[in-house]
């Protein structure tokens, strides 16, 4: 079962174990991680799951494309390691990602 | 023991609201009992895939929940679902449920939603007529939705296209009767209609605007046959899928003597006209600071934004809803996100093209953006969102500009 680790704005790190085959939005949302907002529900529309993705990990993911691509560029402030997790499918090589969660979504 | 009880709040209503404000407690620590009490027998969901994605059958059911049974055990939040409130009694600070039990509460939340807007005419009792709203209402329909039926949907809104652009797909004859003179006349203005309207007519779909429903002929044995308007045509049909919009439920409410006008009144905190008791959610008519006037909105942003207000009363934080509303619909390939709300604009703009599939329309009032309908297009969404919430003014010719950075204007 792979484990994520969210690390919110004071420092404080929360370890979620996660299942393969669901989105890392959903890993969040489902452990009540603070800062997932995820208004929409994972269809990526909203922007509200945002992350910036601790560098090591980012070569494992695919890159953002499409509508994804297009709305980090417009979060609130969006640097070169930002993603939307309800774009990202968790997978069992992503054991031990590190994601920072924004100081805000909006 | 501990020497004092700790409150107990009740949330009447398992739907998007009431589940969001749920677990949002859970997450600030509230100290005090957390129920839900829903009449569906599900875990608390999410509606917009119901018309999109889960009729289609693209997602399952648990993709729907906004959190696993699991969670909620965890953060000690009780779930009694299946069970409608049949009263409040606000002398005694208690709820009839329909099992006969009795639920004493320190504060209520309703987080009851809607009802659907029921067409009556000639007919409209036979079987085959269906509604959409729930899951299990979804259940029923997507069966129906197969090579060679016919389906009429009556209502070109929201729901009535998404279920349209779906079935078409599924090899369906699909019909849909608009009684305006456009589709989605309530919530967007002539040029996304109007792109909506072609996209369905080359799909094949045989959409129809200014048709009023006349009434419903029986097949002989009790099904829908077809659809009649009042303008004398007739259309076959082996189902029919009737959206016509919704009403806010408000009976609980209204019998507890609660202030209502077409939806459960609440302010800016989310506070009914009884300090201990909350509306959250599509069933209210809301005070939002963002806008001058109270309002009505069907809306999961609103639901959300709401729910993270009462949870900020009840955690003795007082944040009052001041957030722009937003909304979307997925029909075929084409992803429509709407933010604020463009009643009484006095002008538009266009961005981008509709011959290519993408663009966006700002709404102005005075010059102010108020809101934006953005088609295939997340850049326009996004930086409008920012735009109609500071109440931006920027000039026409940029905003229209797609060579001009969104971010740049102000």
């Amino acid at each position: 079962m792979p484990k994520i680790t969210f690390i919110q704005p004071s420092g404080e790190t929360q370890e979620v174990d996660a299942t393969t085959g669901v989105t890392i939005m959903e890993a969040a949302v489902d452990a009540m991680v603070p800062g997932i907002e995820a208004d929409c529900g994972g269809n990526c529309i909203c922007a509200t799951c945002h992350v910036y993705v601790e560098k090591e990990w980012l070569s494992k993911l695919p890159d953002p494309e499409g509508d994804e691509e297009a709305m980090i560029d417009y979060t609130a402030d969006p640097q070169d390691n930002s993603r939307l997790t309800c774009q990202l499918q968790i997978t069992d090589e992503l054991d031990g990602i590190v994601l920072h969660v924004p100081e805000s979504q909006y | 023991m501990a020497e004092e009880q700790t409150e107990t709040t009740v949330i009447v209503g398992a739907g998007h609201a009431g589940g969001m404000l749920a677990t949002t407690l859970a997450q600030k620590k509230y100290p005090g009992r957390v129920l839900i009490v829903g009449d569906e027998p599900y875990l608390p969901y999410q509606r917009p895939p119901l018309s999109k994605d889960y009729l289609a059958g693209d997602i399952d059911l648990d993709k729907l929940y906004l959190k696993p049974q699991e969670t909620y055990d965890k953060a000690g939040i009780d779930l009694t679902l299946d069970t409608r409130v049949e009263k409040i009694d606000r002398d005694s600070k208690s709820l009839k449920l329909a099992n006969g039990a009795d639920l004493a509460y320190d504060k209520l939340v309703l987080a009851t939603g809607i009802q659907m807007r029921v067409l009556k005419a000639p007919g409209s009792d036979l079987n085959g007529i269906h509604y959409l709203r729930t899951i299990s209402d979804v259940q029923k329909l997507r069966p129906e939705l197969i090579e060679g039926h016919k389906l009429v949907i009556v209502g070109g809104g929201y729901i009535g296209l998404e279920v349209a652009a779906i079935a078409v797909k599924r090899g369906v004859d699909v019909t849909v009767l608009e009684a305006m003179d456009r589709v989605m006349e309530r919530v967007t203005g002539p040029d996304v209609s109007a792109y909506f309207e072609k996209r369905h007519r080359d799909a094949g779909v045989d959409l129809r605007t200014g048709a009023k429903v006349a009434g419903f002929e029986d097949n002989g044995s009790g099904h829908v046959s077809a659809v009649t308007t009042e303008s004398g045509e007739k259309f076959e049909a082996t189902t029919v899928l009737v959206s016509i919009g919704i009403m806010p439920e408000t009976a609980l409410a209204e019998a507890a003597g609660l202030d209502c006008d077409d939806g459960i009144v609440v302010d800016e905190f989310t506070r009914t006209s009884d300090p201990d008791i909350f509306a959250i959610g599509d069933c209210t008519r809301h005070k939002n600071l963002f806008y001058s006037d109270a309002k009505r909105l069907e809306a999961v942003s609103n639901a959300v934004d709401q729910a993270r207000a009462t949870a900020s009363v009840l955690c003795g934080e007082d944040k009052a809803y001041d957030a722009v509303p937003w909304f979307w619909s997925n029909q075929y390939d084409i992803r429509m996100q709407m933010v604020g709300l463009s009643d009484g604009h006095d002008d538009s703009v266009m961005r981008g093209l509709p011959d290519d599939d993408s663009f966006a329309i700002f709404y102005l009032k005075n010059g102010v953006v108020i809101s934006v309908d953005a088609v295939n297009d997340p850049k326009s969404f996004m930086a409008g969102k920012k735009l109609v919430a500071a109440r931006a003014t920027p000039d026409k010719n940029q905003l229209s500009d797609t060579s001009v950075d969104l971010k740049t204007l102000t």
